[in-house]
């Protein structure tokens, strides 16, 4: 070719752009997406066979207690006596239909019930509108979650009775109503006192400093089970006669501050990964340190550690069960009352109320993970490379 | 240190007018008098003493590590110095933190690494600051930096964020983004540094162009031809201190002191 275009042999040029063709057809299709990622290697290909072993052994059973020998209809334990059926039953989902009320409200009173539903649709609306990215007036959206539904949800649960709602005691509160309230209160407060303290313990002031490594590493140092009792048991003893703090509240404002503390250790690893250039390019535009923070670090500090703001909500919301150890009727707890109620005495209904405890806890879980994932994903999206 | 060709510049343009009698009249604008700074116990800033006249372009040159970048950073107090005087359009630069906001908004800054908030469009990015700290109207900042984009040659751009643009791209949107504040001085620390070659002259020719409008501008580089072409004043400085400064005709031509005579050699090849 060289010689023909009179070049010496070691020169080259291009005459003809070398067109991009398709990927050869091992590269594409199921077949090969197998082949990659099920039996890559022997080590893969033996890892592949256990799984699937395993998930045979398991799977069948499973699906048979929980589904093809469940019992879904009936009024007492009769309905899941195998010895009354005459067959082998699995989980025993009329349990669960008949107590249902008890775990959604606790002993919350029946003629107020509409009030925590009430509650309950709020608070749906208002989680929806945040959490749906491209939804109008999102600021609106955000004091409307902050703001007006915190003092309507006080005013609904707990009552005005200048309003003409009765007044409900926190100790009539039970089931998934006081583990929301528990969850949301920590995962409203922390975050933004978590900030906070993230940014108080970066601060330049060494008194300020000082005083939110102290805070945050006391409530780091100590169990939340000890926060809990020293609430619930302890505090009183301090307080003088008269005073008096709710019940539910002492355990709450513990939760929160215990998430608080771990908040703010998050947020600083968001903060410490901001590169330099981002605040000297801001303060170069004149914003001042507080500006600075706002508009240009936070947003991006923020977004670089949602899972780990994520993990930690979803730790809290499972911790919220430690509350039914200080006498708090939890979801949990109306499980545990309702199983040895003696009309549903029957072997399976213990399992079956753990099983739907779990698959409770799941959905709220799995619920939050998939979602930080998705707004991982849209971020990481709109701010491409 | 790059020892790139030198950019062929835009032909049209005539070289900077140089002449002393347009700066003589000129008011001072950025006044530094003995300036010292220590990085512990390193002297990084020696005994500096600089007087910038408005509409005045100033090239800063040097080997890493000679303190170029640090004396302009300390000019709009992203470093501090620890003596000596800096007074900038009149405002003396102290530590109390209203003084220093005044002084940034007088001074804007293009770093090397450009700096743009990435969370941020390219269009957010000019508009932040204006409607921030001047209290803008949002519609109205939105036509300045539409204004400024078109002057930068990227209006069609300001609703992508900044990691979709080539760095040559960035590097524009940076320097719209400061115009946006209406700085009487620019300052520019290595504008052209981290771009790819095939980049540099389209973020040259914006500054070009900037300095032929009369911006008052500090320039840390290694693109003599720049230097040769805008620059009224190339200062050289080597380890702290102000070696030579002179025009850059006589500086390029007739180098007087020895280390500087060194330098050149080392980057005009």
């Amino acid at each position: 070719m060289a010689s023909s275009t009179g070049l010496p042999p070691q020169a080259f040029v291009r005459r003809d752009a070398v067109p991009a063709a398709p990927p050869p057809a091992l590269v594409g299709g199921p077949l090969a997406w197998i082949r990659r990622n099920l039996f890559s290697s022997l080590g893969n290909a033996c890892l592949t066979v256990a799984a699937a072993a395993l998930l045979a052994l398991l799977l069948p059973p499973m699906l048979r207690f929980l589904v093809f020998d469940a019992v879904w209809t009936g009024e007492n334990r009769d309905a899941c006596r195998p010895e009354v059926l005459g067959h082998p039953v699995g989980a025993c989902w009329a349990f669960v239909a008949s107590k249902i009320n008890y775990f959604v409200y606790g002993s919350y009173p029946i003629e107020a019930r509409w009030r925590a539903d009430l509650f309950f649709a709020l608070l749906a609306f208002g989680i929806g509108w945040l959490l749906w990215l491209d939804a109008p007036r999102r600021d609106l959206g955000a004091a409307y979650f902050f703001v007006v539904f915190p003092l309507a949800a006080y005013a609904l649960l707990s009552g005005v009775p200048a309003l003409g709602l009765g007044y409900v005691p926190t100790s009539l509160w039970g089931g998934m109503l006081v583990t929301i309230v528990v969850a949301l209160v920590g995962i409203v407060v922390s975050l933004p006192f978590g900030v906070l303290l993230a940014l108080g313990r970066r601060s330049r002031l060494p008194v300020v400093r000082l005083v939110c490594v102290i805070f945050i590493e006391f409530w780091r140092g100590v169990p939340l089970i000890t926060v809990l009792f020293m609430a619930n048991v302890m505090l009183p003893l301090f307080l003088p006669g008269d005073v008096t703090v709710d019940r539910l509240v002492r355990p709450l404002v513990g939760i929160a501050l215990f998430t608080s503390a771990y908040m703010a250790e998050i947020v600083r690893g968001g903060l410490q990964a901001m590169p330099r250039g981002q605040f000297e390019g801001a303060m170069s535009l004149g914003l001042g340190p507080w500006l600075t923070m706002r508009l240009v670090i936070l947003p991006q500090a923020l977004r670089i550690v949602i899972p780990g703001i994520v993990n930690s909500y979803i730790a809290l919301f499972k911790d919220t069960t430690l509350v039914s150890i200080v006498g708090i009727f939890d979801f949990i707890r109306t499980i545990e009352s309702a199983r040895v109620d003696p009309n549903w005495a029957a072997p399976t209904v213990s399992v079956t109320g753990y099983a739907f405890a779990a698959l409770f806890y799941f959905v709220f879980c799995f619920g939050m993970s998939r979602y930080s994932r998705f707004v991982e994903r849209r971020l990481s999206a709109s701010s491409a490379r | 240190m790059t020892a790139q060709p030198l950019p062929d510049l835009d032909p049209d343009l005539a070289p900077a007018d140089t002449s002393s009698t347009r700066l003589a009249t000129a008011p001072v604008v950025v006044t530094l008098e003995r300036v010292n700074k220590w990085y512990g116990a390193f002297h990084v800033l020696r005994d500096i003493d600089l007087t910038v006249r408005r509409g005045e372009r100033i090239v800063v040159c040097g080997p890493s590590g000679s303190g170029k970048s640090t004396l302009i950073r300390c000019i709009n107090r992203l470093e501090e110095h620890q003596s000596g005087r800096i007074v900038v359009d009149g405002i003396e630069l102290a530590s109390d933190l209203k003084t220093i906001d005044e002084i940034r908004r007088e001074v804007g800054m293009v770093f090397q690494h450009f700096n743009l908030f990435p969370h941020l469009t390219v269009l957010e990015n000019c508009t932040l600051a204006p409607i921030w700290v001047k209290t803008m109207p949002r519609a109205e900042a939105e036509e300045l930096a539409m204004r400024y984009l078109t002057r930068v040659k990227i209006p069609h751009q300001a609703h992508k964020y900044p990691g979709q643009l080539s760095g040559g791209q960035q590097q524009r949107v940076a320097i719209a983004r400061s115009l946006c504040m209406s700085p009487k001085i620019m300052l520019f620390d290595e504008p052209t540094s981290a771009l790819d070659p095939e980049m540099v002259k389209e973020v040259l020719d914006t500054m070009v162009g900037l300095a032929d409008e009369g911006m008052t501008m500090i320039v840390v580089t290694h693109e003599m031809g720049f230097a040769r072409q805008v620059a009224d004043r190339v200062i050289f400085m080597d380890e702290g201190q102000v070696v030579e400064a002179n025009t850059p005709d006589a500086f390029f031509r007739d180098p007087q002191h020895e280390r500087t005579r060194l330098f050149l050699s080392q980057i005009l090849h």
